[in-house]
């Protein structure tokens, strides 16, 4: 049998069997797996950057060990790659990039949008980041900001906490992650009122 | 090891010419002199582990590079952090 030509549901229930009879992964532990990977969205992250603007403790655990801090807040992250989060500041704003595939940090951001695995995307941001945001997302860099470019290339996934943006004081932490995009963890924006 | 601070050179080196690997890191800073910023951990070696072979843990740092040490024409003091294994890594 050529498995390339092979009927891929088939295939697909054959090699869950092999895994199975083998005690390397079980029916409930794919299920599981689903389960997280389908409920993980750019929400999850949103609740880590609002507790962290509001919750200084928070902030220091988030920015230490992101893994635990969305454990913290019961976002499943047993399997996933260990994350980190570095912080966007008055002096430096984080870009996140995979120039060598396209990791991201799925577990607290959901799917990455389409074009986070462009080849564009990937060579811009590397090569000519302050263009690309400004010609892409009209989110302009300024001059006196230092730009960091992170390129996640190897076992870490990197989350950007924002800047929390002027005329929210007093907004409770479900109103203030109410505006953080999957972009603004990222780096390609930053939040907005 | 490497510390927090230490100057790294990335090795500019071709294991591909010797057989099949997976490389993460980049070629763009193969060569290229960084200061290191932090150990992330110690992983498995990728160039081993994606070909089912024994693959030994590694350290793991994230490197920090200037700009304006890669693409000239960039703003210099803007940076790019990697993640690089520190068997690519040598005292410059």
């Amino acid at each position: 049998m050529n498995i390339l030509e092979a009927d891929s549901d088939r295939l697909l229930a054959a090699v869950r069997a092999v895994l199975e009879q083998k005690g390397i992964v079980s029916t409930p532990e794919i299920h599981a797996r689903i389960a997280s990977t389908d409920a993980a969205s750019p929400g999850q992250g949103a609740r880590m950057v609002a507790k962290a603007w509001v919750d200084p403790d928070y902030r220091e655990l988030l920015l230490e060990d992101g893994t635990r801090a969305a454990e913290a807040l019961g976002i499943r992250m047993r399997g996933m790659p260990p994350l980190g989060v570095l912080e966007n500041t008055p002096e430096v704003h984080n870009l996140v990039v995979c120039t060598l595939c396209s990791c991201y940090p799925r577990a607290v951001l959901g799917y990455p949008p389409f074009w986070y695995k462009s080849a564009a995307y990937r060579a811009r941001a590397i090569r000519d980041p302050r263009e690309l945001l400004a010609s892409e997302w009209k989110t302009v860099i300024p001059e006196s900001v230092k730009l960091r470019v992170v390129d996640s290339t190897a076992d870490y996934r990197w989350m950007v906490l924002p800047q929390r943006p002027d005329g929210t004081e007093g907004w409770d932490e479900e109103k203030l992650a109410g505006i953080v995009r999957a972009g603004d963890m990222i780096g390609v924006t930053v939040p907005m009122v | 090891m490497f510390a927090p601070g230490e100057m790294v050179r990335v090795k500019d080196a071709w294991p591909e010419a010797t057989g099949p690997v997976h490389i993460r890191t980049p070629y763009y800073v193969c060569g290229v002199t960084g200061e290191v910023v932090r150990h992330l951990g110690d992983f498995s070696n990728p160039e081993d582990l994606a070909f089912a072979r024994p693959a030994e843990k590694r350290p793991l740092y994230h490197v920090r590079f200037r700009k304006g040490a890669i693409w000239p024409e960039a703003k210099p003091d803007d940076e790019l952090l990697i993640e690089i294994f520190e068997h690519w890594l040598e005292r410059p």
